[in-house]
């Protein structure tokens, strides 16, 4: 976060150096959009239709700061060896990569439910897709506002 | 070796649900940022959890930059038998961390 050692270039000659090579809002990786999320969605389900339901993607609402956002997937699953999820795929749309996180669950898990702590670049969509062993997905989709974005200081 | 945060019950009862928490400590760096000399600092987070329960696989995530650095994964599993609880995370290095826990099941 702060890396200012007494090599580090100061605000002014950032600045300069980047009005000098056009570069006024700092090179940022092409970063993933609507679009890219929807590619890996389908990468990862192919033809297959993905049904709203049964998911549940629980984030605030609205976030203070990007770089550590809560969040909780629980599927709707008796997750019995006839019936159970045998994944949890996270995708959002405006950070630099499309996928989140990937999990991989099983009957063991005796209930469906995983969190972690995720980052976010921006105000945007996250999806959550859970795989079932039947082979449908089912998914939830939540909006976030980001008031400080992660990476910001990139 | 990081320092690692594991939170599950030491005893259970057998068929009971029960909550597995961890943390470890890493930058989980993205290599999306710059670095002072303006170079990008190359990526290195903890790319896959693995959890297995007396040897069998119960739970596993795959990682990847939007996940904050210290990663905290939260998920249950079913306690059946006492035993060991073994946790591994695996970073960008291919180098893995393993951590082993006790569980009693009466």
């Amino acid at each position: 976060m702060d890396e200012r050692s007494p090599g580090a270039p100061t605000r002014r000659l950032v600045l300069l150096t980047a009005a000098g090579f056009g570069l006024a809002p700092l090179a940022r990786p092409a970063g993933a959009t609507p679009a890219a999320m929807e590619e890996a969605i389908r990468a990862l389900v192919g033809e297959a239709a993905v049904e709203r339901g049964k998911v549940k993607l629980e984030l605030p609402p609205i976030v203070e700061n990007g770089n550590t956002v809560p969040l909780t997937v629980t599927v709707d699953s008796p997750m019995s060896e006839a019936d159970h999820v045998t994944g949890i795929h996270v995708f959002n749309e405006k950070n630099p990569q499309p996928y989140v996180a990937a999990f991989g669950l099983g009957p063991r898990a005796g209930k469906a439910v995983v969190s972690t702590r995720i980052r976010l670049a921006d105000s945007q969509q996250v999806v959550a897709i859970a795989r079932l062993n039947d082979g449908s997905f089912w998914s939830d989709r939540t909006d976030v506002v980001v008031t400080l974005a992660a990476c910001a200081e990139g | 070796m990081a320092r690692v945060l594991i939170n599950l019950p030491a005893r259970a009862k057998r068929g009971e649900i029960i909550e597995i928490k961890t943390l470890i400590a890493h930058p989980m760096e993205t290599g999306y940022r710059v670095g002072p000399a303006g170079a990008a600092i190359p990526r290195d987070i903890i790319n896959r959890f693995l959890c297995t329960y007396n040897g069998e696989e119960v739970f596993r995530a795959e990682l990847f930059p939007a996940i904050v650095a210290n990663p905290f994964i939260a998920f249950f599993t079913i306690a059946t038998e006492s035993g060991e609880i073994v946790f591994s995370w695996t970073d960008d290095h291919g180098e893995t961390q393993t951590e082993v826990r006790q569980i009693t099941v009466e």
